[in-house]
């Protein structure tokens, strides 16, 4: 690697198709999300920023932004606490079935959203296998907003597992076994040491998780009965406003849930930055 | 009597208990159960019904429109993530890392926005919408739409899955190649391609998964015209709406088995080839 140290303008090229292959790259990214979610920033406006501001903050429209980040604020939350659970068990501990296990974390990636969807509807409807058993105690889970939650939390599992489980293989167990030698017992041990080394991880999991949960619409639309103002989420509402033809509302929801996108991306790569800087 | 030596490290049997109780009953309570029930309602009135429900004229024709439209939007995002992780992985230049995050943006917006945005581009009051009309060219509610809607939903897999594999492969072989007088197209097919490979596979089924599962997107930009745009995802609503149960549930078991080939064939990648993936997705 003589070209080490040289000012990148010096430096030849020893591979060829670089032009051909980033100038594709650029391209395709520009033509097929750049310039159309450039349409969508733009298109708010027409009324000035008090129009937009009407449309965001119109009664339903902020029900409905309440419901999709609150909800998917709280599946995050659940699936940080049981996604360490479940990845805990997975790198530390050995059973049979354990490969199952771990293969069937993927699920919700794999499954598609209207599958999962008419599934948990008809699980937690008052006729199904947990809602039969939930409605003896009076909790109705399907056509309210719970039903949000618990397609939000089925559907962003898999980023609090697969973010922590690497990590906490990675982790090695010298900090543990020092900790132990001191005199720790093991949950002291398992608290004080082991989950602040993680925590990166968790919080990065769970940024993951919010970011799908706030923006999924084909699971929970089943089973969250769609009532305005208590159970219609923000995608949802984008949906019925394009059903109405009116573009420059849907817009502006849209515009309101890809500022969300955007910062949890910036959180995420503030989170990575923190990660590096810890190791 | 010496006790028992217990490592210090390992948890007590208790606390192994306790957390391997708590996960298997939350994956199987989560995760289990809504598969479960997919099974057992599309043979609630057993297989006859069941099969006599998927070959029904509208769900065999929106098989074909999903396998049409993934086999379109499969592939150009497959040229595009190789030609991406070729760039960003063999070669340096200023913004690569704002690059690789505009790649990723795909994954971070809702599918309904996704599927919105080309409504503001190609819709009847959209950018083009009047000269489509003049032309008489049909993008939305028509295949065109369905194909880019599914193209942005499943845009950075194969991108995002080749440029840390590429990355971490440096690019020692492909200069030595190159230095004994390989072409560039001689130098991707016999030193790059079989060092990718398997990484390659693990994206496109992925890619491919999502491609063929993917509601909301498309269901903001097909019209839902009966046996015309309608996808298997999009089939699977409508008939679960007209309290078809058993026809939704059928079309919907097919899905359900095709994600659990994914999820196979994903597994059974991680084990054999874990060397040749992702350092990501190493078991």
């Amino acid at each position: 690697m003589s070209a080490i140290g040289l000012p990148l303008a010096f430096r030849r090229r020893t591979l060829p198709g670089f032009s051909l292959s980033l100038g594709f790259t650029l391209f395709y990214l520009t033509s097929l999300v750049l310039v159309p979610l450039l349409a969508l920033l733009i298109r708010p406006w027409s009324l000035g920023f008090e129009g937009f501001w009407d449309a965001v903050t119109a009664p339903r429209v902020l029900a409905s932004l309440r419901l999709s980040f609150g909800s998917a604020i709280a599946a995050a939350a659940i699936d940080s606490v049981f996604g360490l659970i479940i990845a805990w068990v997975l790198v530390r501990y050995r059973f049979p079935g354990k490969g199952l296990l771990d293969a069937l974390i993927d699920l919700p990636f794999a499954l598609p959203t209207a599958v999962a969807g008419i599934a948990l509807s008809t699980l937690y409807a008052p006729s199904g296998w947990i809602g039969s058993i939930l409605a003896e105690y009076g909790i109705k889970i399907a056509y309210t907003p719970w039903g949000v939650l618990v397609a939000m939390t089925f559907i962003a599992l898999p980023f609090s597992v697969r973010t922590i489980q690497p990590v906490l293989a990675d982790m090695g167990k010298d900090a543990e076994e020092a900790a132990a030698t001191l005199g720790a017992t093991r949950l002291q041990t398992i608290f004080r040491v082991a989950l602040p080394m993680i925590l990166p991880a968790i919080l990065t999991g769970a940024a993951m998780a919010f970011a799908r949960a706030v923006g999924e619409y084909g699971s929970i639309i089943f089973i969250a009965g769609n009532m305005p103002g208590i159970s219609q989420i923000a995608p949802l509402m984008i949906v019925i406003k394009l059903e109405q033809y009116d573009y420059r509302g849907a817009a502006a929801i849209g515009v309101v849930m890809l500022a969300a996108s955007f910062i949890m991306l910036l959180a995420l790569n503030g989170l990575q930055a923190w990660a590096a800087k810890r190791r | 009597m010496a006790r028992k030596f217990r490592n210090p490290t390992d948890d007590p049997l208790a606390l192994k208990l306790l957390l391997g109780a708590i996960a298997i009953s939350f994956v199987g309570l989560f995760l289990v159960m809504p598969l479960a029930v997919v099974f057992k309602e599309a043979l609630a009135k057993g297989l006859g019904a069941a099969l006599t429900a998927i070959s029904d004229q509208d769900s065999l024709s929106s098989i074909r429109l999903s396998l049409i439209a993934a086999g379109i939007a499969v592939p150009l995002n497959t040229v595009f993530g190789i030609a991406a992780a070729w760039a960003i992985a063999k070669f340096d230049f200023p913004g690569k890392t704002f690059l690789v995050t505009l790649i990723d943006l795909p994954f971070s917006v809702s599918p309904v926005v996704a599927g919105l945005i080309y409504v503001l581009v190609f819709g009847a009051q959209g950018w083009f919408g009047p000269y489509l009309l003049d032309h008489d060219v049909h993008i939305l509610f028509a295949l065109p739409g369905i194909v880019l809607a599914t193209i942005f939903v499943t845009f950075p897999f194969v991108a995002r899955e080749l440029i840390p594999l590429m990355t971490d492969q440096g690019r020692d072989e492909e200069e030595a190649a190159a230095t004994l007088g390989a072409s560039g197209f001689q130098t991707f097919r016999r030193v790059t391609l079989p060092n990718i490979k398997w990484g390659l596979l693990y994206a496109v089924l992925l890619c491919n998964a999502r491609a063929l599962g993917e509601f909301g997107a498309v269901s903001v930009v097909s019209g839902k015209i009966r046996g015309e745009t309608v996808t298997m995802p999009l089939q699977v609503q409508l008939m679960y709406e007209n309290y078809d149960y058993v026809g939704a549930f059928s079309v919907a078991a097919i899905l359900a088995m095709l994600a659990l080939l994914t999820l196979a064939l994903k597994t059974l990648l991680e084990w054999r080839y874990a060397d040749e993936l992702a350092a990501s997705h190493r078991r």
